[in-house]
């Protein structure tokens, strides 16, 4: 079993990203992570989904997703060739005492503190999902009372543009 | 056709199928834009895009499109008495004509009766559309009265769906509707349409744009793939054509036939493809799979060279995967490119129009052939003939000497002939139906074959003869899927849609009874219907078409077969049921047993080829 990385460009319509969760609920694929958000095409969504399969089914599930009507192209994203990303939002036990000691594994892994309180601070990182791992890892001993992460996002490294090609197929068809 | 008030039938005979336009979008003349409301929108767009027939039940939610719809000259609508039944009838009519069939129901309830009928389409690629009535915009999400996300509950089950709550959007989502449906690979289509959309004033144009920039079907197959096809083809020395149901939607049974002749393969047709190519073709093995022909499995098995044209390698067909065809390199062309790899792994992956790939298969496979010489096929079809010769489809008379269904089957299919339409439910007799009726021509055999839809034979049926008024339609029924469905028969005799039901009665659930006596050690739970000879009769199904209309009639001795069938086809101006009372031990055969190889394929009861001895 392996990870890819896919990014899928969908119409911007209503209930595009239930079609495409639902396949891979009822084909039996393994979500690791989903994103979706905006394109600098209004009329054009993007979902990079992270999935834990083996080739062939990976190609199985590359070809269902291109048999959904609103969806108008997918690339994988190898490691090497693309730039990925995640955010997370961590809540630190930081009273007096450890106050110090979280904000030097802040400056370490280059996050920053969003909120500060008497008891704790919300720590904000963004990276690729080891550094966010060995950040938790770093922050576990002060005590963890709150973490949220979204969903990797990537793209491709150097000039080229995935949705350049595909806004040409939307203008076609318009 | 107006629907009067009173459900009488017409005098004159309807409109056949071949004065109509096809159910495609016309670009002859601009029309509009006019002025007219949702629901007029909605009538205007199917009249457009060539519906000549609706099967479908108003309700709430669609009523406003009903009012309009009574006044189309164009459009008829067929009012059925479930909606699972106006499904399986616009599918039954879809696959009889390669048109696009069509479903109209109300929301909720309505919209959910369909949702068996659309998942059948889905999984046998039946161009449809289903319309539903949706609660008003402002109601949705808000558990209104019949309301139901039909799109949600319908989005694994149809190849592609929409909610119009905009009824400016009405024109080109029906255009997009039927162009998605009944192109590529087909599917059905459901268009949910809110009932505020049908009240709201809007205009209406024609010809609409589709707009569509993740559909694009390949039909154009890699020329490269197409040489390397025909290569093989050329070169193999136990080549098997597996035929599937989408030869026959591609409309390319003419050019299978050419290819047939020009490679020398066997050839062997799937359960979705009888009467792809006629049964009688000498290099024809039959149909494969769980209860194919010895013949037809075995070759599948030794094959060096499988090209498979519009199947997809269903579990019937392979049986346990992993010991499927051992040695055979494989050529996979489809029209879907998800099929290609998705069961067996594929040495040559052609995506294309079944049309397109053997025209283009056929030049590059004489130029091979001048290359390489015609294959010496000898020792396959020696083969082949000798296991022909073993194993010929059979069966034996029942022991408790009532009818064998199989003798029934056999000559309802001889005395009726090719150019009828045979519909099969699901279960034995269906099966039965696959193996003893000789198929000569594409679309004269319908079934659910995916889904294994029980009830799919009666509606599927009356769909087909709507479709086809002229030809001979039967319905070969089972005496559990006749009761699931059978409601339909009231549509056919009020609308003068006169289809023959042949009721295969065995008083049980037979292929379930079968799997009991094989696998559960002959214990009969909850199979008994009490529907045959010496039972109870309840239905009793000469009772039952009488009430509706319709001729009973029964058969309980093998003296009486061929005068009840001849009996049966001298009526044509109201439908015919026939209750068959057959013996509800036969079995049918051969069988692979579900999960294990197609090796252990048996001919009989305990009786399985020895393969070394033909080697």
């Amino acid at each position: 079993m392996t990870r890819h990385t896919l990014s899928v460009l969908v119409e911007n319509k209503p209930g595009v990203l239930t079609r495409v969760a639902g396949l891979f609920a009822r084909r039996s694929f393994n979500i690791h992570s989903l994103a979706v958000g905006p394109t600098e095409h209004e009329e054009i969504s993007r979902i990079t989904v992270v999935v834990d399969v083996d080739a062939n089914p990976l190609e199985q599930v590359t070809k269902q997703l291109n048999k959904l009507v609103n969806v108008i192209k997918i690339v994988e994203l190898e490691d090497e060739a693309s730039v990925r990303r995640e955010l997370l939002l961590v809540k630190v036990k930081a009273d007096q005492s450890q106050r110090t000691g979280v904000l030097e594994v802040v400056d370490l892994f280059r996050a920053h503190v969003v909120d500060v309180g008497t008891e704790s601070v919300v720590v904000e990182a963004i990276g690729s999902p080891t550094k966010l791992t060995a950040l938790l890892a770093a922050l576990e001993p002060f005590g963890i009372r709150e973490i949220v992460q979204s969903g990797t996002v990537a793209i491709g490294r150097g000039p080229r543009s995935i949705t350049d090609r595909a806004l040409e197929r939307v203008n076609r068809s318009a | 056709m107006v629907q009067g008030p009173h459900p009488a039938p017409p005098a004159t005979p309807r409109p056949t199928a071949a004065a109509r336009p096809p159910a495609a979008p016309q670009h002859g003349s601009t029309i509009g834009p006019e002025q007219v409301t949702g629901a007029q929108s909605i009538v205007r767009s199917l009249e457009e895009v060539g519906v000549e027939v609706v099967f479908g039940i108003p309700g709430g939610a669609i009523l406003p499109t009903y009012d309009p719809l009574m006044d189309s000259a164009k459009v008829r609508h067929i009012l059925v008495r479930h909606e699972q039944g106006g499904g399986h009838a616009a599918s039954g009519y879809a696959h009889a004509t390669g048109k696009v069939g069509v479903t109209m129901a109300t929301s909720g309830p309505g919209a959910t009766n369909l949702v068996t009928a659309i998942a059948d389409a889905n999984m046998d690629s039946i161009p449809m559309v289903a319309i539903t009535g949706q609660v008003g915009a402002a109601l949705i999400g808000t558990d209104a009265f019949q309301e139901a996300d039909i799109v949600g509950i319908t989005l694994p089950v149809s190849k592609h769906n929409y909610l119009v709550t905009d009824a400016d959007e009405i024109p080109r989502v029906i255009a997009e509707a039927f162009h998605i449906a009944s192109t590529g690979r087909p599917g059905p289509v459901l268009v949910d349409i809110a009932k505020s959309a049908m009240q709201a004033r809007t205009t209406f144009s024609w010809p609409q744009e589709i707009q569509l920039p993740g559909y694009h079907p390949v039909t154009k197959p890699h020329a490269k793939q197409v040489r390397e096809a025909a290569r093989l083809l050329a070169t193999a020395r136990r080549p098997v054509l597996l035929v599937g149901g989408g030869v026959i939607r591609a409309d390319a049974t003419a050019l299978l036939r050419r290819l047939v002749d020009a490679s020398g393969a066997a050839v062997t047709t799937t359960l979705m493809a009888r009467g792809a190519l006629p049964d009688d073709h000498p290099q024809h093995l039959g149909m494969p799979g769980m209860h194919g022909t010895v013949p037809a499995v075995a070759a599948l098995q030794r094959a060096d060279l499988i090209v498979a044209l519009g199947a997809r390698f269903d579990d019937r067909v392979t049986g346990l995967l992993s010991s499927f065809a051992p040695n055979a390199a494989v050529v996979h062309a489809d029209i879907d490119p998800a099929e290609i790899g998705k069961n067996v792994r594929v040495d040559v992956p052609i995506v294309g129009d079944l049309k397109e790939v053997i025209a283009d298969l056929l030049p590059e496979l004489e130029r091979e052939q001048a290359h390489h010489g015609k294959p010496d096929l000898e020792a396959w079809w020696r083969q082949l003939d000798a296991w022909r010769e073993t194993f010929p489809l059979g069966y034996d008379e029942p022991s408790d000497g009532h009818l064998a269904p199989q003798h029934v089957i056999s000559r309802i299919g001889e005395i009726s002939g090719p150019e009828s339409i045979f519909v099969a439910g699901v279960g034995q007799h269906q099966m039965w139906a696959a193996q003893f009726i000789k198929y000569a021509r594409p679309k004269s055999w319908l079934n659910s074959g995916g889904l294994g839809t029980m009830g799919y034979a009666v509606p599927a049926a009356m769909g087909a003869k709507v479709g086809q008024p002229d030809r001979t339609v039967w319905a070969i029924d089972g005496d559990g899927c006749f009761q699931m469905t059978n409601q339909e028969l009231a549509t056919c005799t009020i609308n003068d849609i006169p289809i023959k039901v042949a009721v295969i009665n065995n008083s049980s659930l037979g292929m379930v009874r079968q799997w009991q006596t094989l696998f559960y050690e002959s214990r009969y739970s909850n199979t008994d219907l009490h529907t045959g000879h010496g039972t109870v009769r309840i239905p009793d199904f000469v009772k039952l078409a009488d009430a509706y209309g319709a001729v009973g009639l029964r058969c309980e001795t093998k003296a009486d077969v061929d005068a009840t069938i001849k009996r049966a086809m001298e009526i044509d101006d109201q439908p015919v049921v026939v209750d068959f009372t057959v013996s509800r031990d036969a079995m049918v055969w051969p069988m692979v047993a579900a999960g294990v190889s197609n090796d252990d394929i048996q001919y009989a009861r305990h009786l399985t080829p020895a393969w070394d001895r033909e080697d």
